[in-house]
C-alpha cells in the first residue's frame, strides 16, 4: 500500500491519522464529483482494515489537500495525489474501555467491542485468584468475603471493564511463494517428502489488545454497579 | 480533540448521506465500510456521548477547567461518565493525591448534571421523573 502517515493525534480510543495516497480512479467512475469518487475509494482501501502500527480504520473524516489528477498512458484511469485525514481505532496504553465478553478459553478472557474483536485478557490479568472452570469454558474470581468464598462467573455476553495494557500489530502481508528448500529433491524410487504442513497457515490477528481487570473498578460492570 | 461523541456525530452524518446514495453503497467494494459503520455506531449508540451535544460537551469541558484534569482524562470521563468514586479513581492517574474526598464527589455530581445519563437506568423511580420534569 502506497500510504505514507504523516502525524497521529492522540487522543482517545479512536485518532486522527495524516495520511497521504496515490488515489486511481476508473474511467466509469468520471462522472462522479472527484471528492466524492476520492472519499468512495479511499473508504473502499482502508474501511474496517488494519494498517499495521497505526490501527483499525473506520472512515475518511476529510480531505486536507488534493493535487492535480494525471492519467498516465496505457491507462485510462486518474491517479489524484491526496491527503487526508482518516478515523483509526487505537486506544492509548493504560485507557479504559468497555467491551462484552465474547468467550473464555485457557488463554484468557475474550472481548469484542462489536466493531473490534481481538481484545484479550490473559489469565495473569484477571481478578485474583482466578480459576478456570473447564466444565462450563468460563474463568471465573474466587472474590473472598467475610463469609467465605464467592465464585463470580464471567459470563458470555456479559459487559466487562478493562483498562489496555499492551497492543500486538502482526503484518499478515503476503508473503512470496515458498522457496523449495534442499532435502525435498525427490529422487526416483522414493517417497514424496513431507506432508505439506506450512501450506495451511494458522490465521493471525493483524491487531489485538491485551488487557487487566486486576484493578479496583475493572471487571464486570454488575461486580461493582450497587 | 476528537472525543467519542465527535465520532459518534460524524458516524452518523456520513450514514444519512449514504441513505440518499442509492444503490451505490450496497457494491462489494462499500461493504466494509457498511460493516464498521454499523458495528462502530451499535456500540457507541450505547454509551453516554449518544446522548451528547456539541452545547453539553462545551458546557463540560468550562466546568471541569477548575478541577485541572489533563486532556486524556477530561475525555474518558466525557466517554465514560463515571458514577462512583471507584470510576473516577479508575480515569484520573494518582486521584488520591489530587483530589480530596469532597473534590470526588463534587466531580460525581457535576458530571451527573452535565451529562445525560441513561434513561432506562434512571427508571428506577419513575414518580420522581415525572415529578421533575414537570418541574422543569
Amino acid at each position: 500500500m502506497c500510504c505514507l502517515l504523516l502525524v497521529a493525534r492522540d487522543c482517545i480510543m479512536f485518532v486522527l491519522v495524516d495520511m497521504v495516497d496515490t488515489v486511481r480512479i476508473s474511467p466509469w467512475d468520471f462522472h462522479k464529483r472527484l471528492n466524492d469518487a476520492i472519499a468512495e475509494e479511499l473508504n473502499k482501501k482502508l474501511a474496517n482494515k488494519v494498517v499495521y502500527n497505526v490501527g483499525l480504520c473506520i472512515c475518511l473524516y476529510d480531505i486536507t489537500k488534493m493535487d492535480d489528477s494525471f492519467i498516465f498512458p496505457g491507462d485510462g484511469a486518474s491517479h489524484t495525489k491526496v491527503n487526508f485525514r482518516y478515523v483509526v481505532f487505537h486506544p492509548f496504553l493504560d485507557e479504559v474501555l468497555v467491551g462484552k465478553i465474547k468467550y473464555c478459553s485457557q488463554e484468557g478472557v475474550h472481548v469484542t467491542m462489536g466493531f473490534f474483536d481481538d481484545i484479550l485478557i490473559p489469565p495473569e490479568s484477571l481478578q485474583q485468584p482466578a480459576k478456570f472452570d473447564e466444565a462450563e469454558q468460563v474463568w471465573l474470581w474466587e472474590y473472598e468475603t467475610d463469609e467465605g468464598a464467592h465464585d463470580l462467573y464471567m459470563d458470555q455476553g456479559e459487559e466487562i471493564r478493562f483498562r489496555v495494557t499492551d497492543e500486538v500489530f502482526v503484518d499478515t502481508s503476503p508473503t512470496g511463494p515458498a522457496t523449495a528448500t534442499e532435502d525435498t529433491a525427490a529422487q526416483p524410487g522414493q517417497s514424496t517428502g513431507p506432508p505439506p504442513e506450512a501450506a495451511v497457515e494458522k490465521k493471525e490477528a493483524p491487531y489485538t489488545l491485551l488487557g487487566t481487570i486486576s484493578e479496583p473498578g475493572l471487571g464486570l460492570l454488575s461486580w461493582w454497579n450497587n | 480533540m476528537l472525543s467519542n461523541f465527535e465520532i459518534f456525530k460524524l458516524l452518523t452524518d456520513l450514514k444519512e448521506q449514504r441513505k440518499d446514495s442509492g444503490k451505490n453503497k450496497h457494491s462489494v467494494g462499500q461493504q466494509n465500510l457498511n460493516t464498521i459503520m454499523y458495528e462502530t455506531l451499535k456500540y457507541l449508540s450505547k454509551t453516554p456521548c449518544s446522548r451528547q451535544s456539541p452545547e453539553i460537551v462545551k458546557e463540560f469541558l468550562t466546568t471541569m477547567m477548575p478541577h485541572k484534569l489533563t486532556k486524556a482524562e477530561k475525555l474518558q470521563v466525557l466517554n465514560h461518565r463515571p458514577q462512583t468514586a471507584v470510576e473516577i479513581q479508575l480515569m484520573v492517574e494518582e486521584s488520591e493525591e489530587r483530589l480530596s474526598e469532597e473534590q470526588i464527589e463534587e466531580l460525581i455530581q457535576t458530571i451527573a448534571e452535565i451529562l445525560p445519563g441513561d434513561p432506562e437506568q434512571e427508571n428506577k423511580t419513575p414518580a420522581e421523573m415525572e415529578e421533575a420534569a414537570e418541574n422543569s
